[in-house]
């Protein structure tokens, strides 16, 4: 087979970080390579040279054989190369044909908007997708942006595309879509370079595998005779244990009670419906359920960012509703949110690390002391740093200048430092590859090693069944029932997620998510009295049983 | 009827002066460019019209050179002014907001002290007239047919200045909405990143679009020197209150030109109210016509809580206004 793409010794630096060095290998003509590697690895970076986003400090871009100058995305469609980035590059008010259209070479196209809808009509009938020309970019499904990425990239003629991360967003059946899609590009003679960290993926969809580790081009294998464990143990560069591990933890007492809790979301909607559960000191409870049936609003009502409509949360028997924030920290509960672009919430962009760890701290000072203390923070955030093994050029870098991994590290880090005795975490290993994603697994069963009770929001099943003790399930806000990771599969959670099971309903005479010493009772409790707290002890290991 | 009549013609002239100030900043606006330096363009292209047609009528009375020239310099001056603003934003990638106004503050400098210079220059007080000029730009169908009926006092009695507004409007909304130019431009003001990606100079179409605003803002001034004061200058004058009525009729037009011809003379006749309010037998205090010259204002804020609430993706703002755009951003 014909070489379409080489690159020879590309290295390309961002002030202090190198982002690729020396990377050496190629892609051939009909071929579908994946790109792997850890977060920071360069993967992005690498196809940017090749978009003409950014330039190589050295080395040379060969394109069939010749060496190609790209130093601009025009330059890059004059070679035949169309990149389809992770976040769309689409105008949202622009219909469907106006974005494919949009810096089109007028020497090469007539504008005329009715001859371009339907030669994207022949492109998605020749590929087998769909778009409608005159739909507007704002009322498309990701999945639909998507698609017109790959028609607008292919509507300019491109040879070699490049998918980043394309199925972080789809459904599984949207991904195979995509995966024919792409096979029938294959078929068509088109090179294709696909980055992603699924690698169940890697291996289902592409050729060969090209491995990139710290910005370093480690070597490439074909996909036939590569293995998970194997892909993994190139991309980390040591023997990576994929089980998750879930320590045997005493169970300790109910920290955090919720009882009849309704809460309403942006729109007034019931978002959680009449929920109860808790979560016991060591304990890992994780909550599955489908993107966005209420697992925000529960976290916001947790850490007193929402208001709630009816029921209680308690907190060692003590009622924590109407707390501000700051109080709810206090008493020892931390929340950290992952939002699905992993910035918005909990951290300042613009601020260095060291700031954002004084965002939680700057109050600790002695009342009389009216300045902050930068001196604690700094050390707070390169202790971080050395033990999460955070990847910045110092702890004084602006968050938003790390790579997606090392801006979660941060926020869970700091959450965690604050000593806290209930942690609730949502998607905190959202996007993030392999080594940090365990790296987040391995601290949060630390934790809860300590005593301390976690709540984990998560997506992949595979990691809830994993890293939890108990499940709860929701759908649409109602509880679908809590179960024992260990005693229950992915089909049943699979299936009490879309609330086609109910576990409330079939197991009636069993109070949910009421613990039998719960703190919540009629009359007044004495939590001094150690004697109580060793009879709640005894009853809470019994009851889980 | 002819006080009706009186209130409109001179509407339609003050709101000519708005329009092209808006349709200057509309264009920049569509480039992501947020211009508040709207009164400094408007000013200078006052100034450099004033005084290139105050200079010139005393070295010559050629008509076409009385006409063309004025016209050139104000238009330059406004540009000059887009690309003041062009070299701090996309060169030295300074906060637009900060250029804007400091470009406001420069031209309204530089306008009322080139001013004064040529008044005081000239041996008047306060107070000079380029009066040649200004009957050229002030010759009318109505007047040179000797037309006097009320349909041709309402449409045909103005200076070309005022159709020519017109035609920049009509010419913006094709570029803007039929044309690949327009349709390049306006994907930079809503997405620069895109833009970039899809091959789109985004350098060179910010600066033309905002020097090209600019010299349209510019010829507000022009309108307002020769035609609305007739080419008067007084070293003290409310030009950069007008500017600021363009931005505000630049968010009431929903950025769009078609939006702006009729949204102009809407805002003059509110502006003049005051009055003129004669016609709707009314008759305002020094107090309350300082309340109602709000009106255009209070108009602006009336449709801003409409489009806000509406939520129509299509009325709101160029996504990327006012935000700078480095393509190595991370």
């Amino acid at each position: 087979m014909e070489t379409a793409i080489k690159f020879e010794n590309v290295t390309k630096t961002f002030g202090t970080i190198v982002a690729n060095k020396d990377v050496n290998f190629d892609v051939k003509k009909g071929e579908i390579l994946a790109l792997l590697g850890e977060n920071g690895s360069g993967k992005t970076t690498l196809c940017n040279m090749l978009a003409g986003i950014y330039y190589p400090d050295h080395g040379n871009i060969l394109i069939n054989g010749e060496i190609a100058t790209i130093r601009s995305p025009h330059d890059a469609y004059r070679y035949h190369i169309g990149m389809v980035h992770q976040h769309f590059k689409l105008v949202d008010i622009f219909t469907a044909v106006e974005n494919v259209v949009l810096g089109l070479d007028p020497k090469d196209y007539k504008f005329d908007i009715k001859a371009a809808s339907k030669r994207i009509k022949e492109i998605c009938d020749k590929y087998g997708f769909e778009v409608d020309p005159n739909k507007k970019v704002y009322n498309m499904s990701v999945s639909e942006k998507q698609t017109l990425e790959i028609v607008k990239v292919l509507y300019r003629g491109a040879d070699i595309l490049i998918l980043d991360e394309p199925t972080a967003v789809l459904t599984p059946q949207e991904s195979d879509k995509l995966f024919n899609v792409i096979r029938n590009m294959k078929a068509d003679g088109k090179s294709i370079i696909i980055i992603t960290h699924k690698l169940q993926e890697v291996l289902s969809v592409s050729d060969r595998v090209a491995i990139l580790r710290k910005g370093a081009y480690i070597d490439t294998v074909e996909t036939a005779s590569a293995t998970t464990q194997s892909l993994t143990d190139m991309m980390v560069g040591q023997k990576v244990d994929l089980n998750i591990e879930r320590p045997k933890v005493e169970h300790d007492i109910p920290l955090l009670e919720i009882r009849d809790l309704s809460i309403k979301n942006d729109e007034g909607a019931l978002a959680i419906d009449n929920v109860s559960f808790y979560i016991r000191g060591g304990e890992i409870l994780g909550i599955a359920g489908i993107a966005g049936c209420g697992q925000k609003e529960l976290c916001e009502a947790i850490a007193g960012l929402r208001n709630i409509e009816s029921g209680d949360i308690n907190h060692l028997g003590k009622s924590i509703i109407g707390m501000k924030p700051k109080e709810i920290i206090d008493e020892g509960i931390a929340m950290s949110f992952i939002p699905e672009d992993r910035l918005g919430m909990g951290l300042a962009p613009s601020l260095s690390i060291t700031d954002n760890m004084m965002l939680k701290t700057y109050k600790d000072n002695a009342w009389y002391n009216p300045f902050v203390d930068r001196k604690r923070a700094r050390n707070k955030a390169n202790r971080l740093i050395k033990e999460l093994e955070i990847a910045t050029p110092s702890s004084e870098t602006p968050v938003r200048r790390l790579s997606g991994g090392n801006v979660q590290k941060v926020l869970v880090g700091r959450e965690i430092s604050a000593g806290p005795n209930v942690i609730v975490t949502a998607y905190p290993v959202r996007g993030l590859d392999i080594n940090s994603s365990y790296l987040i697994y391995n601290i949060l069963n630390e934790q809860k090693k300590k005593g301390v009770g976690v709540l984990f929001v998560g997506e992949d099943l595979d990691v809830l069944l994993g890293l939890c003790d108990k499940i709860m399930v929701l759908c649409h806000g109602k509880v679908m029932g809590v179960v024992h990771a260990d005693k229950t599969t992915k089909e049943e959670i699979g299936l009490m997620m879309t609330g086609s099971l109910d576990l409330t309903e079939v197991k009636k005479d069993k109070d949910f998510g009421i613990a039998k010493d719960s703190f919540i009772e009629d009359k007044p409790v004495d939590f001094n009295s150690e004697e109580i707290i060793d009879k709640f002890k005894e009853e809470g290991v019994k009851e889980d049983e | 009827m002819t006080s009706f009549i009186s209130w409109w013609t001179s509407a339609v002239v003050f709101g000519t002066v708005i329009m092209y100030g808006a349709l200057g900043e509309i264009l920049t606006e569509k480039s992501g460019h947020l211009n508040l330096g709207v009164p400094g363009m408007v000013f200078l292209g006052a100034f450099a019209g004033f005084a290139s047609a105050f200079l010139l009528e005393q070295k010559t009375t050629n008509p076409v050179v009385l006409l063309l020239i004025p016209l050139i310099c104000a238009f330059a001056a406004g540009a000059l002014g887009g690309l003041i603003y062009n070299f701090f934003t996309v060169t030295l990638k300074a906060n637009q907001n900060v250029t804007g106004l400091a470009l406001t503050y420069l031209g309204v400098g530089i306008g009322s002290f080139g001013g004064q210079y040529v008044v005081k220059a000239a041996g008047y007080e306060t107070f000079a007239r380029a009066s040649a000029t200004s009957s050229i730009y002030c010759k009318s169908i109505a007047k040179l047919g000797g037309l006097t009926d009320p349909f041709s006092k309402m449409f045909l009695s103005y200076g070309f200045l005022i159709y020519l507004a017109i035609i920049v409007a009509v010419i913006m909304f094709i570029i803007l909405k039929k044309t690949r130019v327009g349709l390049n431009l306006r994907s930079i003001g809503e997405s620069p990143a895109t833009a970039d990606a899809a091959g789109i100079n985004v350098t060179k179409y910010k600066y033309l679009a905002t020097i090209i605003g600019g010299g349209i803002s510019g010829l507000g001034g022009l309108t307002y020197v020769l035609i609305y004061c007739q080419g008067g200058w007084m070293t003290a004058n409310s030009i950069e209150a007008l500017g600021w009525l363009a931005v505000a009729l630049v968010i009431f037009s929903t950025w769009k030109p078609l939006n702006a011809i009729w949204g102009s003379y809407l805002f003059a006749l509110l502006y003049w109210f005051y009055t003129n309010a004669n016609v709707f037998h009314m008759e305002f205090n020094v107090v309350q016509a300082d309340l109602v010259q709000m009106l255009p204002y209070l108009v602006t804020i009336l449709v801003l809580i409409f489009i806000s609430l509406r939520k129509k993706k299509e009325n709101q703002p160029p996504a990327s206004l006012g935000l700078n755009y480095f393509r190595e951003d991370r």
